[in-house]
C-alpha cells in the first residue's frame, strides 16, 4: 500500500512571532525599522572613505604609512562589531506554548484565590530570592511567561529579551544578553576611530597651514565641502559616542543594564541593592565582557518538512493500544535521530488530512503557504 | 515504501499522542537563589510521584545543572576564548564552535539518552530547556492507554522504522 506525501520545507524562523526580519536563512535577525541603521552605515563608511581618499595620501607620505593602516584595521573592527550587534539575536525568549501558558494561569489563579467580582485581580508578580534579595518577576501578557530576572519586553520588536539593555535604532536591533559586549565594543572602537580621524584631520590641516598658511591650506585641501561636513559629523559623533561609551563603561562596572538604570531599579536607599553585582569592578567587567558566548534560545534553523496530504494505509500513524510496545519505542527513537529535539519548533503540529481529503484540498493548502 | 518517521519529528508524534491521550506537563522552574546562572530546582514534583523514582529525577536535574555550570563558568578558558575571539573581531566564531555550544550538544545527547533509557519507558519525556528559553525543564506525562477517538478509521501512514 503506498502513501503520498506532499511536503514543503518550512524554515522554523519563518514561524517565529515578534516583529523581526530575518535574512540568510535565519542567520541574520534584525528589527523591522532599519532606516537609522542604514544612516549609521552611511556615516561611518562615508567618513572613513573621505579620510582614506583625501587625508591618508598626504599623511602617509609626510608622517607615516602606519597611520592609514591602523585606521583601516580600526575601521574593519568597527564594521565587524556593528554588523555583529545588528545581525545577532539579542537573547529573545521564546513565547510560552499553550500548555505552559495554561499551567501558569492555573498557578496564578490558585495563588490569587477568589477575587470578589468587581474587584481587580492583584498584579501578576512572582517573588524570588537572588543572593538574599527579593526580586519581583513580572508577568508578560504577550509572551505569557513570567519574565526571568533582568529580562524585559521590547515593544518595537515585540519580544521578551533576556538581560534587556535597550532597543538601539542606530544598530537596528535590541541590545540584550547575547550582543551587549559587541555593542559595547562597537561604541568603544567607534569612539577611538572618531577621535583618530578627528585628530588626524586637525593634524593634516595644521601641517598644510604650516607649509602654506591657513586659508590656502583650506583651499588646497581636496574635497573641502564634504571634508567640512564630515569634520562636523566627527565632532558631534565624538561627544555622543564617547559619552555613550563612558555611560556603558559605568554600567558595566556596576553590572547594571540601561533599562535598570532608567527605571532606577537599584538606586535609592529604600530600594533593593543590585543583587547581580559582584561588588568588585573588575569582576563585573569580566562577567560582562569575558563571559561565555550565550547561545540562541528556542527554535534553530533546522528545516522541517510539513506534511500536507496523506492517503490511507494499513499501519497507524499514532501508536495506539494495538501498536506493539517495541514498535512504539522504535518510533520515538528513529524520529529523534533524524532531527534533534532542540531543533524542532515548539508549536509545530502538522495538519493531518483524513483519507476523505481530496488532492485539490491538499494542493490548495500547499499554494496558500 | 518510504520512511515517513525519519522525517516526522518526535515532538510531532508526541503532540499527536498528546491530542490522542490525556497527557499532562510538569514544568521544573529555575533556581535563582545563586544568581542568574542557569540552575534548575531539584524539588520533586508531586505529579511524578507515581511515575519515577525521586533519586533518578534528582540525578537528572543535578547532572543538567552541572553541565550548565560548566558551560557558564567564567575562568581561564573563557577569558582565553573571549580574548582570542575579540582579537579576530569575533570572526573566529564563524569557524569555531563556542564552548557553550559544545556543552549544549553534550546536554542534548544526555537528555536523549535519559529519555530513551529512563523516561520513555515510564511514559515521560524531557524537553531540552534551551527550547523553552532556559526557563523551565518541561516533562511531558503520557498515559498508557492509547487514543480511543482518533487514528483507527482516519488517516494513517505506513510507519516503518528508520532504515
Amino acid at each position: 500500500m503506498s502513501a503520498v506525501m506532499i511536503s514543503r520545507k518550512v524554515r522554523k524562523w519563518e514561524k517565529l512571532p515578534g516583529k523581526n526580519t530575518f535574512c540568510c536563512d535565519g542567520r541574520v535577525m534584525m528589527a523591522r525599522q532599519k532606516g537609522v541603521f542604514y544612516l549609521t552605515l552611511f556615516l561611518i563608511i562615508g567618513t572613513c572613505a573621505l579620510f582614506f581618499g583625501f587625508e591618508c595620501p598626504y599623511l602617509a607620505v609626510h608622517l607615516s604609512a602606519a597611520i592609514p593602516v591602523f585606521a583601516a584595521v580600526l575601521f574593519l573592527f568597527v564594521m565587524a562589531m556593528l554588523l555583529r550587534t545588528s545581525f545577532s539575536d539579542p537573547g529573545v525568549l521564546p513565547r510560552a506554548l499553550p500548555e505552559e501558558a495554561t499551567f501558569i494561569e492555573m498557578e496564578i489563579e490558585a495563588a490569587n484565590g477568589n477575587v470578589p467580582s468587581g474587584q481587580r485581580p492583584p498584579p501578576r508578580i512572582r517573588n524570588i530570592e537572588i543572593n538574599n534579595q527579593i526580586v519581583k518577576l513580572k508577568y508578560c501578557y504577550t509572551c505569557k511567561i513570567f519574565r526571568p530576572p533582568r529580562a524585559s519586553h521590547c515593544s518595537i520588536c515585540d519580544n521578551c529579551v533576556d538581560r534587556f539593555d535597550h532597543h538601539c535604532p542606530w544598530v537596528g536591533n535590541c541590545v540584550g544578553k547575547r550582543n551587549y559586549r559587541y555593542f559595547y565594543l562597537f561604541t568603544l572602537s567607534l569612539s577611538l576611530l572618531t577621535i583618530y580621524i578627528f585628530t588626524f584631520d586637525i593634524v593634516h590641516v595644521v601641517m598644510r597651514s604650516v607649509e602654506d598658511g591657513f586659508l590656502s591650506a583650506l583651499k588646497e585641501t581636496p574635497g573641502t565641502y564634504p571634508f567640512f561636513f564630515f569634520v562636523l559629523v566627527c565632532f558631534f559623533t565624538l561627544w555622543s559616542v564617547v559619552g555613550l561609551t563612558g555611560f556603558h563603561t559605568y554600567l558595566i562596572s556596576l553590572n547594571q543594564t540601561t533599562n535598570e538604570d532608567i527605571k532606577g531599579s537599584w538606586s535609592g536607599k529604600n530600594r533593593v541593592q543590585n543583587p547581580y553585582s559582584h561588588k568588585n569592578i573588575f569582576k563585573n567587567c569580566c562577567e560582562v565582557l569575558c563571559g561565555p558566548a550565550y547561545p540562541r534560545y528556542g527554535p534553530r534553523r533546522c528545516v522541517l518538512p510539513q506534511i500536507f496530504h496523506v492517503q490511507k494505509t494499513t499501519a497507524p500513524l499514532i501508536p495506539n493500544e494495538h501498536t506493539p510496545d517495541d514498535a512504539k519505542a522504535s518510533i520515538g527513537v528513529s524520529a529523534e535521530q533524524s532531527c534533534s529535539p532542540e531543533d524542532l519548533p515548539p508549536s509545530f503540529i502538522p495538519p493531518l488530512a483524513s483519507p476523505e481529503t481530496d488532492a485539490e484540498a491538499s494542493v490548495a493548502k500547499d499554494n496558500s503557504h | 515504501m518510504f520512511c515517513l518517521l525519519a522525517e516526522t519529528s518526535f515532538h510531532n508524534l508526541q503532540e499527536l499522542r498528546h491530542n490522542a491521550s490525556l497527557a499532562n506537563k510538569v514544568f521544573i522552574q529555575r533556581d535563582y537563589s545563586e544568581g542568574t546562572t542557569c540552575k534548575f530546582q531539584t524539588k520533586f514534583p508531586s505529579e511524578l510521584e507515581s511515575r519515577i523514582e525521586r533519586t533518578l529525577f534528582e540525578d537528572t536535574v543535578k547532572t543538567l545543572n552541572n553541565y550548565y555550570t560548566e558551560a557558564e563558568k567564567i575562568g581561564g578558558q573563557s577569558y582565553l576564548e573571549g580574548c582570542l575571539a575579540c582579537a579576530t573581531a569575533y570572526l573566529i566564531f564563524l569557524c569555531m564552535e563556542t564552548r557553550y555550544e559544545k556543552v549544549l550538544k553534550k546536554i542534548a545527547k544526555y537528555i536523549q539518552e535519559q529519555n530513551e533509557k529512563i523516561y520513555a519507558p515510564r511514559g515521560l519525556l524531557i524537553t531540552d530547556p534551551i527550547e523553552r528559553g532556559m526557563r523551565v525543564i518541561e516533562i511531558s506525562i503520557y498515559e498508557d492507554r492509547g487514543s480511543s477517538g482518533c487514528s483507527s478509521g482516519s488517516s494513517s501512514v505506513s510507519s516503518s522504522t528508520a532504515r
